[in-house]
């Protein structure tokens, strides 16, 4: 298959086929991380330029081995560094980083929109990193492979997202990405966290109790409480909402037999997700960070390596 | 110095409705005849033959930018727009730099106005000091260098005791005040409708709730102190009926709406389009319907802009940071005129809701009879076109009508017997 996209912005606008060729090309990508020597030279020469807007330790780091892996140049720009000073608008942070020649942008931005904004002033692939409420495709699709790979399949599948669904990126991009891909899934969190139209949208059942949503459901997504929401009146107290919402031993099991344990993490242990659950034989949450790194680099590949194989020179 | 203006349909609502020769003298109409009775002299003959002559049209709701925002409209450019558009008058609010909440301000609006020498500005004057909600203006000062009523527009007054206080103390002035509906607890950052689009964005929502429920508030509070009040830019259904209801009941409220509220809804938005970002935000297809039927059965008194220009990179950056606000000048009539031609309103009722009633709002007359003003606005109600932003008079580009295709737009405008625009 022929990969055509310019950008990744967001699941919606991936069609059926080529996540599954992403999904695949990632596959093939995961046994270069298991080599004693960890590197292909496919990209070398390209730069690949991770500018994160927002804090986040754990995206960052996957994106920067997985262009390493590929030999690139990594070149990650804070907000704090000099050109990007507080204040300059996005237009010239989109200036400043076409002078550069980048081969690939990742982008994490706090505002809703601005990965999509940048990659329509921008002659190279932007690939969506995270952009405040509204998307975080490469998540998804590592969530997906991680999904595919212990289940063979994502079509048909029961899949449960759990929390906050209002406010999260993640959430708003596995519904699309998993909806497309043929699987069934179901929301549950407190009301305050549900948002208007969410079934209409993107075609996912709402429950109120977690437990209706969990029932025979193959797959468990957590997602994570954001504690400083407290203040935005979302929820009474971490302690309420381990009880009513969070996923413990007992509540799992009213889901499949084998079903798998996501979250997008940092982990709010205690909160969200107790301690046996997050370590339980069900999680797969490591799995999900070991293909976020194949994920990314299947990414980089196919925006910015050409045709080649990975192992070809 | 006598004008003719042969041959119109001359569309009066309460007047007159038919095809009439308008004699203007001294800037007030001298006489309105059948066609070729009067044989008098005139200075100028303008053919109206195929028009459809009206009083006036009066935007109540625009945003001139000047004292402090030149870049974005001065009163001049915004005047020009205005007879563009139709209108020979506008109120502007009182959110300029500095904010016109002093009779110095006020004067100075009024003379740069006369200065341009296009449509008449009445300023409307803020309620409290510096837009803060917190202290009275003086409003005796200010109703004397002309302000013709009071609004804190863009901040809502959070304190129902300030907003209670201020329309006691209007009424001691003969001012009423115009009310921005938005309960800002409930708006909580939110910068477009909350709704399905919102939520495939990843968008902050803002909901009808949060201006519905301080459009109560004001309806509670004037009929409390018996004072009269005006809902700015209604874009709710919720709105729509707390109005109705009110005013069957007695209430002494008026209330306007603006051409987008009709002409749009929040899919506009379509993927962060910030052309399409405003306050109130674009609602859904049910709140647009009960908008026409507000305008169709008299809820809704007015149509008005809410003309809000913004230079071009204020708009271009993401959503969430775009400014609020288009222009609406220019494309208020092509727009408006759309409810006529589907057959929602009649025309007849859209000169009322464009021109008569904003008069009767603001206290004066808008008729054309003889002895009155000669403001007159000169329509094509059949003339096709499309709005081009690159075009307008106005300094600013923010519309999310540009390319749409129109039907009818005015083609004079006259303002005291003076041509101030012709096609
Ligand atoms: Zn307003």
């Amino acid at each position: 298959m022929h990969f055509t996209q310019k950008d990744i912005l967001d699941m919606a606008s991936l069609s059926a086929e080529e996540i599954t060729h992403i999904l695949d090309t990632a596959q093939g990508m995961k046994e270069i991380s298991l080599r004693p020597v960890k590197k292909v030279p496919t990209l070398r020469g390209k730069t690949l330029i991770l500018f994160f807007h927002e804090a986040s330790t754990r995206t960052k780091t996957s994106f920067d081995i997985a262009g390493k892996r590929l030999s690139a140049d990594v070149i990650a720009l804070a907000k704090s560094g000099s050109s990007m000073a507080k204040g300059e608008s996005l237009l010239d942070t989109v200036k400043t980083l076409e002078a550069m020649h980048p081969d690939v942008v990742v982008m994490r931005h706090g505002t809703s929109g601005a990965a999509q904004y940048i990659a329509g002033h921008l002659k190279s692939p932007v690939i969506n990193a995270g952009d405040g409420k509204h998307a975080h495709p490469t998540q998804a699709l590592l969530d997906m492979m991680t999904i595919r790979e212990r289940k063979g399949r994502l079509a048909g599948l029961k899949v449960a997202i759990i929390g906050d669904i209002a406010h999260s990126r993640v959430a708003r991009s596995n519904m699309e990405g998993l909806i497309r891909m043929g699987a069934e899934v179901r929301v549950a969190g407190p009301p305050t966290m549900i948002p208007k139209g969410v079934e209409e949208v993107y075609g996912v059942k709402v429950f109120s109790a977690v437990e209706g949503a969990l029932e025979g459901a193959d797959v468990v997504m957590m997602l994570r409480i954001q504690k400083e929401r407290m203040e935005n009146i979302l929820f009474a107290s971490e302690r309420e909402y381990a009880r009513t919402f969070g996923l413990s031993t007992g509540r799992l099991a009213l889901a499949h037999p084998d079903a798998l344990v996501l979250h997008p993490g940092p982990m709010n242990r205690g909160v969200e997700i107790t301690d046996e659950v997050a370590d339980g034989h069900h999680s797969v949450i490591l799995d999900q960070v070991e293909n976020g790194v194949a994920l990314r680099m299947a990414l980089f590949y196919l925006l910015a390596g050409g045709m080649r194989h990975a192992d070809e020179d | 110095m006598q004008m003719k203006i042969e041959n119109g349909h001359v569309l009066d609502p309460g007047n007159m409705d038919g095809i009439r020769d308008i004699w203007i003298h001294d800037g007030r109409i001298a006489a309105v005849t059948e066609p070729g009775e009067c044989r008098d002299r005139a200075d100028e003959i303008f053919d109206a033959t195929g028009l459809v002559v009206t009083p006036g049209l009066i935007d109540m709701h625009v945003h001139l930018r000047e004292p402090g925002q030149e870049y974005k409209e001065t009163i001049e450019t915004g005047c020009r727009a205005a007879v563009r558009g139709g209108f020979t008058a506008v109120c502007c609010m009182p959110n300029t730099r500095p904010v016109n909440d002093h009779a110095g301000v006020t004067a100075w609006i009024i003379a740069q106005a006369k200065k341009a020498g296009l449509a008449r500005v009445y300023p409307v004057a803020a309620i409290s000091r510096g837009l803060e909600g917190s202290q009275l203006n003086e409003y005796a000062d200010l109703k004397s260098a002309g302000a013709i009523a009071l609004s804190d527009d863009g901040m809502p007054v959070n304190s129902g005791q300030m907003m209670r206080r201020a329309m006691e103390y209007a009424k001691a002035f003969d001012l009423f005040l115009i009310s921005h509906c938005e309960d800002l607890s409930l708006v909580a950052g939110g910068v477009m409708n909350e709704g399905e689009t919102a939520t495939r964005l990843g968008l902050g929502g803002i909901p009808n709730i949060s201006e519905y429920l301080m459009v109560q508030r004001e309806i509670g509070l004037a009929e409390w102190t018996g004072s009269r009040i005006h809902i700015a830019h209604v874009s709710t259904r919720e709105s729509v009926q707390a109005i109705r209801e009110a005013k069957a009941r007695g209430v002494q409220v008026t209330a306007e709406t603006a051409p987008h509220y009709f002409s749009l809804t929040d899919e506009a938005v379509g993927r962060y389009n910030t052309a399409a970002k405003m306050n109130p935000p674009l609602r859904s297809e049910a709140d647009r319907r009960a908008i026409i039927d507000g305008l169709a059965d008299g809820t809704l008194d007015c149509i008005a802009t809410d003309h809000a220009p913004h230079a071009s990179m204020e708009k271009n950056v993401p959503f969430d940071e775009a400014p609020n606000g288009i222009i609406g000048l220019e494309t208020s009539l092509g727009l408006s005129l759309k409810l006529v031609h589907d057959g929602f309103l009649s025309l007849k009722d859209l000169i009322r809701v464009m021109s008569k009633n904003p008069a009767r709002i603001l206290g004066f007359t808008n008729d054309l009879t003889p002895g009155a003003l000669a403001d007159l606005t000169l329509m094509d109600t059949a003339a096709f076109w499309e709005v081009d932003p690159s075009a307008f008079a106005s300094l600013s580009r923010n519309t999310p009508f540009g390319g749409w295709q129109l039907h009818g737009q005015a083609v004079a405008t006259i303002v005291e017997g003076r041509v101030v625009f012709r096609k």
